[in-house]
């Protein structure tokens, strides 16, 4: 059993973060990993930046940019994290835009998301169709979930299908937007939640985009094992950086 | 050179791709957006009502068909091959963009969309579309790089005065790709009240397919025109590439007649070594941008490379996903101008044919020039002379203006 399906096993009302990697300085990387651990975080989905990030909303696509202009890269990620399964044993999955990745070359990404303990990976621009005929045996062999992304418009028929192939997790997406934090979960997203509980899928889901606060967090989890939290820990990180009590208080304040 | 190709081979495929080019590399909030767009598309793009409207637009509105005009002024001076402008800058608003804004714009008001979105970087794409927004009554919002608000300030209030938003893109280096992201990201908060029409054959499925058939129409005037002028098929058909529409608007039509040599012109800047230039196809690699597959300039860790020439219509790190299909099987040549080539051409039209070519323009009209003085007399070459260089002349003049004796 691996670090993800345990996790799903053991846990509910999972709190998972997303933050960029290199922000808000380069280095930052790795102590804020450490820090959400010792916070108690669930996951983490740690960012690769890349200049086009067609699915974030600004605070995201700011912090991308900061990264990126201090000089972060996928080479420079893998070697940030190399030695994490030292300290951290949290799982970790990789979030990012497809065209680095392709850039880095597949093989090669895949070998090394194995070698320093990376869990799974979620790039949201990669079509469904394209993984399952391309990259699908790469990613199994290596044990890497790949995990999709499902959003209002995705049809029951879909889902299924995204369903059967996932080993990780599915990422429910709360709104057809782009991510950003919002005070309220509304209606209309409920009954998407209960539409997406009612099929009967094998994987366990996670809510994100628009996570920010424990009321939305705990609206979140009566829906999925648990949510993702992005842009209003980013917002955190960019005002305290990797300050180990600023990111605790905030952990806490949600969980 | 293998030309038997694509025959009658319809491009793309059902999921958008052109050989390994194109497709749908999209986050899953845009992926059904785009197959609704490519659903009323396809319904609605053999609807006899639907060609009659369109028809009677670009025959009454726009002007066309363009005139197929023979320089022969030009031609005589170099004592080289033929060469013969398809006019598109006569068009109304002084560019091709107009033929797929107009498409576009009929394809939202169907669709029963109350808004018209896009990005533009020189401004040329955004007062097309404003143009057609007007026309058809919807509303329009053109998404702009802050620096190129500032640039292009003259096609800003040309936007203004249509009744279209100017929305500024703050972010990055504040160009035309913010510009795209910023489109993206509006487009997201409200897709049912709002199409995006992009502003070349790029984009993910179906933009690059619906943007070639609305362009399409210029190869298809000016194999007719030709013919009837000179008895005979075009030995050559050159245009220039930013994204790529006006050149596949111009070479759909003759793909499939082997004989003829068709050029793709791409933007060669100041300098290869310094990366100032957008020479996409001959320098680029595969990867994606803005949701689809194709040749794209890119540094090491796949991040969109900065482009630079003096054709801001030019300035993109992608191209086309068919002009990339197109490169690979060796159907058309992809060559490069420089940008002092280019200013050149530009004078020489002007001063030899009394036409003021746009700058993206004159760097078809420069290898038109290079490749007339290698050929006979005898022999044919057809440019496409996609816009008018109004929106160029401060510009040229400012930075150029005393070497070529404008002013002091
Ligand atoms: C006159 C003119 N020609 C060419 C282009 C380049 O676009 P494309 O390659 O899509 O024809 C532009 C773009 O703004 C333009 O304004």
């Amino acid at each position: 059993m691996n670090r993800l399906q345990q996790l799903f096993r053991d846990k509910k009302d999972i709190c998972s973060v997303y933050f960029t990697a290199g922000y808000p300085n380069i280095d930052d990387t790795l102590p804020v990993l450490k820090a959400l651990e010792d916070a108690g975080t669930d996951l983490v989905e740690l960012g690769m930046p890349f200049s086009d990030p067609l699915a974030d909303g600004p605070t995201i696509q700011a912090s991308s940019e900061q990264a990126l202009e201090n000089g972060m890269s996928i080479k420079r990620l893998f070697e940030q994290i190399k030695d994490m399964r030292q300290t951290i044993s949290m799982p970790v999955v990789l979030m990012g835009y497809f065209n680095p990745v392709f850039k880095y070359g597949i093989e090669n990404f895949i070998a090394k998301c194995k070698e320093v303990g990376v869990d799974g990976l979620i790039l949201p621009d990669l079509p469904f169709d394209e993984y399952r005929e391309k990259y699908l045996e790469l990613f199994e062999e290596a044990g890497i979930a790949n995990i999709f992304l499902i959003t209002p418009q995705t049809s029951d028929e879909r889902i299924k299908l995204i369903d059967a192939n996932s080993n990780g997790f599915i990422y429910v997406v709360s709104s057809a937007s782009v991510t950003g934090a919002k005070k309220e979960v509304e209606q209309g997203q409920i009954n998407y939640f209960n539409r997406v509980n009612n099929i009967g899928l094998q994987s366990p889901r996670l809510i994100g985009f628009g996570i920010s606060n424990r009321s939305t967090f705990k609206t979140a989890c009566q829906h999925a094992s648990g949510a993702i939290i992005g842009s209003a820990f980013v917002k955190l990180i960019g005002e305290h950086g990797a300050e180990g009590s600023k990111i605790e208080e905030f952990i806490k304040s949600i969980k | 050179m293998n030309k038997s190709l694509l025959a009658n081979e319809v491009m793309p495929n059902a999921e958008g791709f052109f050989g390994k080019y194109g497709g749908r590399f999209v986050p899953p909030m845009l992926e059904p957006i785009m197959q609704e767009i490519t659903e009323a598309y396809e319904k609605i793009k053999d609807d006899p009502v639907f060609k009659e409207e369109l028809y009677y637009l670009q025959k009454h509105y726009t002007g066309r068909p363009s005139p197929v005009f023979h320089a022969k002024n030009l031609s005589d001076k170099l004592g080289g091959a033929q060469i013969y402008l398809k006019r598109e800058d006569l068009n109304h608003t002084g560019a091709h963009k107009i033929n797929h804004c107009l498409g576009e714009a009929l394809l939202a008001k169907k669709m029963g969309k109350a808004k018209i979105i896009a990005e533009s970087g020189a401004g040329q794409h955004g007062v097309a579309l404003a143009t057609a927004a007007a026309l058809v009554g919807l509303e329009c919002d053109i998404h702009m790089g802050e620096v190129d608000i500032y640039k292009e300030h003259p096609n800003v209030v040309r936007m203004r005065i249509l009744g279209a938003n100017v929305i500024p893109a703050t972010h990055g280096l504040k160009t035309l790709k913010e510009a795209v992201d910023s489109a993206f990201e509006a487009y997201l908060t409200d897709p049912v009240n709002q199409l995006y029409a992009i502003g070349s054959v790029v984009g993910p499925h179906p933009f690059p397919m619906m943007v070639r058939d609305f362009q399409a129409v210029i190869g298809r005037e000016a194999k007719e025109q030709f013919q009837e002028m000179t008895g005979k098929l075009p030995d050559n058909l050159v245009a220039c590439v930013g994204g790529g529409s006006n050149a596949i608007g111009l070479f759909t039509a003759f793909l499939d007649d082997a004989d003829v040599n068709i050029y793709g012109v791409e933007p060669a800047g100041t300098s290869f070594e310094t990366g100032d230039h957008a020479a996409t196809l001959k320098l680029g690699k595969p990867g994606m941008i803005h949701g689809f597959k194709c040749y794209l300039l890119q540094n090491e860790q796949g991040e969109p490379a900065p482009v630079n020439t003096v054709a801001s219509g030019l300035d993109y790190p992608g191209v086309g996903p068919q002009h990339s299909y197109l490169k690979d099987i060796e159907r058309v040549n992809y060559e490069t101008i420089n940008d002092k080539e280019a200013i050149d051409a530009f004078m020489k039209l002007a001063r030899q044919e009394g036409i003021i070519p746009a700058l993206e323009s004159s760097h078809a009209v420069a290898y038109a020039l290079k490749l007339a003085a290698k050929l006979p007399k005898d022999q044919t070459i057809l440019v496409n002379l996609s816009g008018r260089g109004d929106k160029d002349i401060d510009y040229v003049v400012e930075k150029f203006g005393k070497e070529y004796g404008i002013e002091e």
